[in-house]
């Protein structure tokens, strides 16, 4: 219980930075940023009065004092108040986000598992088989760390939706068939189908990570005296392999998930993008592409947050699997 | 034989023993494998970045009477946009932002992580409690969005604020792991006489520490730049690059806008993707040479495995042989 | 037996048991051993670490042989190839070591039958079969011999789902405590983790593991090296006792002479990867011939108090 306490502390920490952080960018940049931003936007047109509303309240009324302007910012975020959104109006950007963000921790949940799962498969295998040919093999994941998520998107379209049309290139359903989103196992389908080649995405670009990871720790666990220990017992190969090598040569990679998945998150909101996915990365775009603070920041926060829980979630399931963790931390 | 006994190999932990030996056989060994790859494909993308331009037919900014969306040819190398700009000029354009962003913005982030991971682990006490948090705060903060939000709210980005923005937001990784070897180097003999000695600590950490973890620090920085290339291409293709500029990213937002895709240009969309890819492999695979010198056991495990093989097969072949000759010498002593 | 500084001339050649020369029973209660029949032969074994450019020779044409019941104690400074060699008996050598020359019998007594085993020839399920069956290991460094991330039990139980696979698990859990509390360990650690536990119990715990098949040989490669004086000395303790029960042989490895000296019955002095001297623990102790054997001897001050008290001192168990 005081892994967990102590660890919680952290976050809240962390929470109050990255909060603060947010309040304090757009006060940060040079100039006016609200007189900017009304400019930016009367270029495109007249501002209505809900823009001009909305901006005033992502920065604040200006002539309070910053501390004020921050004791409210946590006042409004508390209400659960993310502001109003420019660019779906009058949508608040809560709802907006809370429409969108299943979507995408759907997705990126199943496909960074899965990816977990493979990559950590295949660097135990690699490990195990430490010099034989597959050293040779293992170099060449560095490709797969090295391609942008996003142009692998494209490429996967070009090849599996446009030459071959196997998969659908676009949305996170059939938006001809279905009208909203519905519980139904029809519907259900169409979201795994629509779902395939953003995974894959995830997958390619995200396994060799692991892979990696995973050999090198693997190598480097085979040689502890607990493995000699297991191979004078006369245990069999895949025991070793899976109880005393693989059991332990893991375990910096599950420590690492929470880093990771950072990486994972900023490459999958430009890939939303380029799949037009209804999820959280799209929804930031679009609100760049309106100048749209209140979403843009919102979207920010809410990622954040949940990366935060991400890390949250894999330091249980770390304590669980590593019983020195519960007690020393 | 008494000159033997005494310079004979150290049988002492003969692993080790061996190692000391063999470390310049390996490093050779290494630079002969993914280094050597690595470092060619590297120097070939620097190359092309230098000289590309120069050699590029066509200006990448003008599509003059050029035909629209023409597949590659001996005239246009890549082919061409669907507005009729030259696919080659504009990579060869494009190196070049893109590889002075990944270096400036991975020098600006291994800088920090310098400064933040190595003085929180050499100083330590409050300093390192501070220091640390601050890192684990940029850690869990997610680096494009946070760009995005960033590089949105600056209008007219030029190259360098986009290398800056990228730097630091991508300097954390960097810095937890250089803490931990900081803090491991702060307790080295060596270290800790110079600090009891009471010497200026920047000098102990410039002349003693930094020294120490420059394999590491080359690691560190050769990822900054993969992570900054990655990160440019990500942000010029949701159009929040450096305006103005042509890189690898703002071309795929170009085939993007430009229906590539749909109209199945392939030599559009595909180069700056390969790039971009083969950029960071030979980066990764340069780290790969820098990660077996700094982790021996990555390197000599694999290789003793290797070796052992060879010898084992080596003794049967010799064994076999024996056999056979024993085998000939029967008979032609049957025979006689 | 010269002591020219030449490597070969120097080795001690292994004396046929028959001989008797030096089989001799001290007053010290070192066992008689000129009768017991040999539990493991190693003839002219040859190690080497197949390294770049000459591989490097760690094992030299050493012959062994342990008798049922005794304790070998294998002494010699670190690196002297005393533990290749142990591991090259169990076949336990990890890559680069190659054993390129030897032969290694194994005298099996399996309820009163005898059968000799040819270790080299095992492979795979047969050589498995053999490993911690025939014999067991207590390995150097108590802190890493045990899986840092599943309970005591888990591993205990490994062994017994191996190579009794028809045991259930009621009765595994049975002898598992059993053993614990052999070895003077409370059973109830059996859920514990490793980094429960202390440096002595973790040895403890190996002891009881090496134990749990009853093996005939145990090799035992510095077992108390990491452990403080006091635990040191209830562990060896705990080996002589339970050695007296089971009446396993031991290869008991370390680079301490004088404890070497208080708990073996016979001593084999290694040097480069040769032994160049062996004996009864009381020969070597009151008639050492190698130059090395007496430099061994004299480098431990400590060894100028009266021996025999230490553990073997009846009055102590």
């Amino acid at each position: 219980m005081r892994y967990i306490a102590r660890r919680l502390v952290i976050y809240a920490i962390t929470l109050w930075a990255a909060i603060s952080l947010n309040f304090l960018l757009p006060r940060l940049l040079p100039g006016n940023p609200a007189d900017i931003m009304i400019a930016k936007l009367s270029r495109r047109g007249d501002v209505s009065d809900a823009q001009l509303e909305s901006i005033r309240r992502l920065f604040g009324n200006p002539d309070a004092s910053l501390w004020q302007q921050y004791l409210d910012y946590w006042g409004q975020l508390f209400q659960g108040d993310l502001g109003t959104s420019v660019q779906f109006y009058p949508s608040s950007v809560s709802s907006l986000i809370g429409s969108a963000l299943p979507w995408s921790i759907g997705l990126v949940g199943v496909a960074t598992v899965l990816s977990f799962i493979i990559g950590i498969s295949l660097g135990m295998f690699a490990g195990w088989k430490r010099g034989t040919w597959v050293d040779h093999i293992v170099p060449s994941t560095t490709l797969l760390q090295s391609l942008p998520y996003f142009w692998v998107a494209m490429v996967l379209i070009y090849f599996f939706a446009r030459e071959n049309e196997w998969f659908p290139r676009t949305d996170g359903y059939d938006i001809w068939t279905f009208n909203n989103t519905e519980w139904s196992w029809a519907f259900a389908g169409s979201v795994i189908y629509h779902g395939i080649l953003p995974a894959i995405t995830i997958i390619i670009s995200s396994v060799g990570g692991w892979l990696l990871g995973m050999r090198n720790m693997m190598v480097s666990t085979m040689g502890e005296d607990y493995v000699v220990t297991a191979e004078a017992k006369g245990l069999k190969k895949g025991r070793i392999m899976r109880t005393y090598g693989a059991r332990n040569a893991m375990l910096p990679s599950i420590a690492g998930i929470g880093v990771s998945l950072g990486f994972v998150v900023s490459g999958f909101v430009v890939m939303e993008q380029v799949f037009s996915y209804p999820g959280i990365g799209k929804l930031m775009i679009e609100g760049v592409e309106g100048n749209d603070y209140a979403l843009m920041q919102g979207v920010f926060l809410v990622i954040t947050l949940t990366v935060l829980a991400a890390m949250f979630i894999t330091d249980l399931v770390y304590g669980l699997i590593d019983p020195r963790a519960r007690q020393n931390a | 034989m008494p000159d033997l006994l005494t310079h004979a190999p150290d049988p002492v932990d003969p692993g080790e023993a061996a190692d000391a030996r063999e470390d310049e056989r390996h490093i050779k060994r290494h630079v002969n494998g993914k280094f050597l790859i690595g470092a060619a494909v590297l120097t070939f993308m620097i190359l092309f970045a230098i000289f590309g331009p120069m050699i590029a037919q066509f200006d990448p900014r003008i599509s003059g009477d050029n035909p629209v969306l023409a597949p590659p040819d001996s005239t246009y190398w890549m082919g061409t946009t669907s507005l009729g700009h030259d696919v080659f000029s504009q990579m060869a354009t494009g190196a070049r932002t893109s590889l002075l962003i990944g270096v400036i913005a991975g020098l600006i982030a291994v800088t920090l992580s310098i400064l933040f991971g190595v003085v929180a682990g050499y100083v330590g006490g409050v300093t390192d409690e501070v220091l640390t948090l601050i890192i684990g705060v940029m850690l869990v903060i997610p680096g494009l969005p946070l760009t995005i939000v960033i590089s949105s709210a600056v209008p007219g980005r030029s190259g360098l604020l986009v290398a800056v923005i990228l730097g630091i937001t991508g300097w954390a990784g960097a810095a937890v792991v250089l803490r931990s070897q900081a803090q491991s180097l702060r307790n080295r003999d060596y270290v800790a006489a110079s600090r009891i000695a009471g010497e200026n600590p920047f000098r102990v950490i410039g002349v003693e520490v930094l020294p120490n973890l420059l394999p590491l620090l080359t690691g560190q920085f050769l990822f900054g730049v993969i992570f900054a290339i990655l990160g440019e291409a990500g942000l010029s293709y949701l159009g929040l690059g450096p305006t103005g500029s042509i890189s690898w990213g703002t071309i795929l937002n170009d085939a993007n806008s430009g229906y590539a895709l749909q109209s199945g240009a392939w030599w559009w969309f595909l180069p700056p993707g390969i790039a971009v890819a083969l950029v960071g492999m030979s980066l990764a695979l340069i780290n790969f040479a820098v990660d077996e010198v700094i982790n021996p056991k990555l390197r000599s495990a694999p290789l003793e495995a290797r070796r052992l093989r060879k010898a084992k097969a080596e003794k049967k072949a010799i064994a076999k042989a024996d056999k056979q000759a024993a085998k000939d010498e029967k008979k032609a002593e049957a025979q006689a | 037996m010269s002591d020219a500084p030449t490597a070969d001339a120097t080795v001690a050649p292994e004396v046929p048991v028959t001989a008797g020369t030096h089989e001799h029973v001290g007053a010290d209660g070192t066992r008689d051993v000129a009768n017991a029949e040999a539990v493991i032969t190693a003839r002219n074994v040859h190690i080497e670490y197949e390294v770049d450019p000459v591989a490097v020779r760690a094992v030299r044409g050493v012959d062994l042989t342990v008798y049922r019941g005794e304790i070998l104690g294998l002494a010699g400074e670190s690196g002297c190839g005393k533990s290749t060699l142990a591991y090259g008996l169990n076949r336990l050598l990890k890559a680069p070591a190659l054993m390129t020359e030897g032969e290694v019998t194994f005298h099996d007594r399996t309820d009163g039958v005898d059968t000799d085993i040819d270790v080299l020839a095992l492979d795979g399920d047969q050589l498995r079969a053999f490993r911690w069956d025939k014999i067991s290991m207590v390995f150097q460094g108590a802190m890493n011999s045990l899986n840092p991330v599943i309970k005591i039990r888990k591993q205990l139980f490994d062994v017994f789902t191996t190579h009794r696979p028809g045991m259930t698990d009621d009765a595994m859990e049975e002898r598992s405590r059993e053993l614990l509390e052999l070895v003077g360990v409370d059973p109830d650690r059996i859920n514990s983790y490793a980094h429960e536990l202390s440096g002595g119990m973790r040895q403890r715990v190996m002891i009881a593991m090496a134990l749990a098949l009853e093996p005939q040989l145990m090799i035992m490669d510095e077992p108390t090296t990491a452990l403080d004086v006091v635990v040191q000395r209830d562990i060896i303790r705990e080996i002589m006792r339970l050695r007296e029960i089971f009446g396993f042989a031991v290869i008991f490895i370390t680079h301490d002479l004088p404890m070497l000296l208080e708990i073996s019955d016979r001593v084999a002095i290694m040097l480069e990867g040769q032994i160049v001297e062996r004996g009864t623990a009381h020969q070597i102790y009151t008639n050492a011939q190698h130059d090395y054997t007496k430099k061994l001897l004299s480098s431990f001050p400590s060894l100028t108090g009266e021996r025999g008290s230490f553990v073997r001192g009846g009055e102590d168990l």
